[in-house]
């Protein structure tokens, strides 16, 4: 499928884990940089938690150079946004839009929302919601479809190694 | 039953396979869309799409007065990080590897 196809089908992916851990730890696991270093991309988020104010995701040095090593230099700010809605540790609504790369940056601003329902017997559900509207690369690159050309594999993958991490302790890397 | 059970019976049935399949294609449809593609009743579409949605294989959302279907591709995610990719991994790598080689040599 064609980015242009997708532009014009696909503009909201929708995405939900089950993970056993309090709706507390997995809300520290999103906002907070010493849980956002250790899954998915790894990189240190920083969120200036109330409507308007801002969001970042820097890059860890580890990341950097594995970037450099490859020829991209990163900029210090890889996500940038803004905080919507903050309602811990049940609802976060962020716009989010990606600097790492210029063609994906020229693309329009996102918005993710994050929500945290608790369920039965100590499990809670995650859903993330992100709203893509005239960003069709970034659709692809968190849709995990650009995997293989070494983009990580997106919502899915960042929210399968955060569950891991919350339930066992370590990621699949560590 | 565990949540892989779940998700590995889901899998199980072509018809399920086949709503996966046009999700993908193109996500966040309303029954009466996917119905249309299949040569099924309305409650059959309905049987299936709610054993995918136990196996939380497909995620719905009120969009205005319509109900959206979502593919949600984080459990077979989660069944390719845990079972799959440590038995392919180090092959595929390999795999890889020797392409470069080869490639790099002519």
């Amino acid at each position: 499928m064609t980015v242009a196809q997708l532009a014009t089908t696909v503009t909201t992916q929708v995405y939900r884990v089950y993970i056993k851990a309090t709706p507390e730890r997995i809300w520290d696991a999103i906002t907070k940089p010493e849980w956002t270093a250790r899954y998915g991309y790894t990189g240190l988020a920083d969120y200036d938690l109330r409507p308007g104010g801002a969001y970042k995701v820097r890059p860890t040095d580890q990341f950097r150079a594995e970037a450099a090593a490859k020829g991209h230099e990163l900029p210090d700010v890889v996500i940038e946004g803004e905080v919507l809605e903050a309602d811990p540790p049940r609802k976060l609504v962020t716009t989010f839009h990606m600097l790492m790369d210029p063609q994906i940056a020229a693309e329009g601003t996102t918005v993710i929302t994050h929500e945290i329902k608790e369920l039965p017997d100590g499990v809670c559900s995650l859903t993330l919601t992100h709203e893509l509207e005239g960003a069709p690369t970034l659709a692809l690159i968190v849709g995990g479809r650009l995997e293989d050309q070494g983009a990580g594999g997106g919502h899915a993958w960042v929210l399968s190694d955060l569950k891991t991490l919350l339930e066992t302790g370590k990621t699949f890397a560590e | 039953m565990t949540d892989d059970d779940r998700v590995f019976k889901a899998l199980a049935d072509p018809t399920r396979r086949f709503l996966l399949d046009l999700l993908f294609a193109r996500d966040g449809r309303t029954l009466t869309e996917l119905e249309s593609e299949l040569e099924m009743t309305r409650f059959g579409v309905m049987k299936h799409l709610k054993v995918l949605e136990e196996a939380g294989l497909v995620v719905t959302r009120r969009s205005g007065r319509e109900k959206l279907h979502f593919l949600n591709p984080v459990p077979i995610r989660l069944i390719h990080d845990r079972w799959i990719d440590k038995y392919t991994e180090r092959q595929v790598t390999a795999l890889v590897d020797l392409k470069a080689e080869l490639e790099s040599e002519s």
